[in-house]
């Protein structure tokens, strides 16, 4: 029993690693149509960035808040001006085989800069709490609870400010909001803005449990994908649940099941959901657009 | 005009294809079956996605299949004859399954759901060593012969492979002109109109999904005696990706795409491996910029040039018949 709420928690700490770039993936697909098959590629550049401004001697959190900056740029504004706009007439599969392209540039363009893992410092110390009998590491609480601030964070960005508000408007009917004065293509900048934000802190948060690594990236784009759609592909909370289901899935297969079979857990929980309730498990039916 | 000179340019091909191996050495010859192998594959991938338009990223997965199959087969004792035929037959009842979501499902799930099934086939290879060798991979897979002809050489070898491609090919090539072929694209261009003209969606789209992974099946059952060895990793989920975009590049729902990309996607890497780092940046960085501007791939630029060039001449036409109507009005 104790084994089975270990299990669960950390499965949980690892899921809402997942909930982070899940939650980027169905903002983007929102506001804008994108299917970013370079996801966990956004997660692996953070990495390096932070990793690079380490080794120029700046602490962590001013590596961190440096990363966010570069990310903005490039992986928010130069991602959407230079691949998703020139792309958007050509349809949603263009811009999925493009950013397919963009990975395996990005992942190999690290490869030449690099190709060992790098150990990266972690954010919690290495302790372990006692809580009613089950032993739950720091790192796991800590990434657990910063994880949740952030979606909490965002959530309530979008539902109570005026500008989280209009960005949920653009995302549910763009001529209409674009009627109604919101300036539309502001509005899906900052959404790519959050999701280069959302990946630099699963950077952070994963990098310490992975190393860095230039195919860090490769499972977790894919997983991510598979969290939001179990969650739900139009619902933000959709996210952190799927990531949630998902790592508490392969925790558990790993330890009961066989762990040769684990990366396959968030596939069949993914091909349950789509046969039977296509939508997600929080998503409503939605009407496509044409 | 057009057809006689491209009958030309196809005679030279295929002279170019069955003369090539003799000007070339030993790896020359192994690459060149590669890209022949890969050819079959994309062949079948480009039915799928091309003309179907079914989003596949699974078809490594029924390359692998077949070449398991048939490595299996064999080291069980039984002809490559038989195992080419039953790897063939066993993918296209796996096509039909994958395809099963397809019905539900459509575009980014479809493919997300076919990316799935290539990871747990992979996940398969890998793990049940009683059956596939694991990450040991199954060794000494024996060339085939026919008839006393042995096929062992690397040049006949070769030729057993374009032979087998150029049949395939035609055969598709019937299917696609056969009204088959026009559901196909149907299916693809508009499904609702399809059904509501009577095509049976859900047929073709299994149809698409089985054929397609029947042609990686012939593939796969070409591949392991080519490697003489195989082992999980030339089919995973990176290698389906790679397929798909060596579609994408040649040209999807273009007969000769296939060719072009596997060449891009095989044949360009290995001439370029001193490089090959670079080489997988560079094509990355390129399919982004394809994407940009030629969506329909590079065998979409002959009549992206005739659109021009007609579209040139058409406001040269409208320019000069304004000016008339100009002077006359004058």
């Amino acid at each position: 029993m104790t084994d089975l709420l270990q299990l669960t928690f950390s499965g949980i700490a690892t899921g809402s690693i997942y909930a982070l770039a899940a939650l980027g993936f169905t903002l983007l697909w929102q506001a804008s149509g994108t299917i970013n098959f370079a996801q966990g590629e956004f997660v692996m550049l953070p990495a390096f960035a932070m990793l690079f401004f380490a080794a120029q001697g700046a602490p962590l959190p001013v590596a961190f808040v440096l990363t966010i900056a570069v990310a903005v740029a490039v992986l928010g504004w130069a991602f959407k001006r230079g691949v998703v706009d020139p792309l958007f007439r050509h349809g949603m599969m263009a811009i999925v085989v493009a950013t397919i392209g963009l990975s395996i540039a990005m992942r190999n363009g690290v490869r030449i800069y690099s190709a060992d893992a790098h150990p990266f410092p972690s954010l919690f110390a290495d302790k372990l709490l006692r809580v009613g009998g089950v032993t739950v590491s720091l790192a796991d609480a800590g990434t657990l609870a910063f994880a949740l601030v952030l979606v909490v964070a965002t959530q309530a960005f979008l539902a109570r400010t005026l500008t989280g508000r209009a960005m949920q408007a653009v995302a549910q009917n763009t001529e209409s909001a674009a009627v109604l004065g919101i300036n539309v293509p502001l509005m899906i900048l900052y959404t790519f803005a959050i999701n280069a934000v959302l990946a630099c802190a699963a950077a952070l948060l994963v990098t310490p449990v992975y190393f860095g690594k230039f195919d860090m990236g490769e499972s977790l784009g894919t997983k991510a994908f598979f969290a939001a759609v179990i969650g739900g592909f139009n619902n933000s909370r959709g996210a952190l649940l799927g990531g949630v289901i998902v790592g508490i899935g392969e925790n558990l297969a790993a330890a009961y099941i066989s762990p040769a079979y684990k990366d396959a857990v968030a596939l069949a929980l993914f091909m349950v959901v789509i046969l039977f309730k296509p939508q997600g498990l929080l998503g409503r039916k939605e009407e496509r657009k044409v | 005009m057009r057809t006689p000179l491209a009958l030309a340019a196809g005679l030279a091909a295929a002279a170019a294809l069955v003369a090539l191996p003799h000007f070339l050495g030993r790896s020359g010859v192994y690459l060149l079956s590669y890209w022949v192998v890969f050819v079959v594959a994309t062949m079948g991938l480009n039915l799928t996605v091309g003309y179907a338009g079914q989003k596949s990223l699974g078809h490594a997965a029924f390359f692998g299949i077949g070449a398991y199959t048939v490595a299996i087969l064999m080291k069980a004792g039984l002809s490559f004859w038989l195992g080419l035929p039953l790897a063939a037959l066993l993918c296209f009842a796996s096509g039909i399954v994958v395809g099963f979501p397809a019905l539900r499902v459509q575009a980014i799930y479809l493919a997300f759901a076919t990316l799935g099934f290539n990871t747990a086939a992979w996940l398969f290879m890998r793990n049940e060593e009683w059956l596939t060798g694991g990450t040991f991979g199954i060794k000494d897979i024996a060339r085939p012969s026919l008839f006393g002809v042995s096929f062992d050489g690397h040049r006949a070898y070769y030729y057993l492979c374009l032979a087998v491609a150029a049949i395939l090919a035609a055969l598709l090539y019937g299917l696609l002109r056969s009204p088959w072929g026009k559901a196909f694209t149907a299916l693809r261009d508009n499904p609702i109109r399809a059904e509501s003209l009577g095509v049976d969606v859900r047929g073709y789209t299994l149809l698409a999904f089985a054929i397609g992974a029947a042609y990686a099946g012939v593939a796969g059952a070409l591949f392991a005696p080519l490697l003489e060895f195989i082992d999980p990793a030339p089919f995973s989920v990176g290698a389906s990706i790679m397929m798909y975009l060596m579609v994408v590049v040649g040209g999807p729902g273009y007969f000769f795409g296939p060719m072009l990309g596997a060449a891009v996607g095989v044949v360009l890497p290995e001439w370029l491996r001193f490089a090959q780092d670079w080489y997988l940046f560079v094509f990355g960085a390129a399919v982004v910029l394809l994407m940009i501007w030629l969506p329909d791939g590079l065998l979409s630029i002959p009549g992206r040039l005739r659109a021009r060039r007609e579209a040139r001449a058409a406001s040269a036409a409208r320019a000069a018949a304004a000016a008339r109507l100009d002077g006359g009005g004058r």
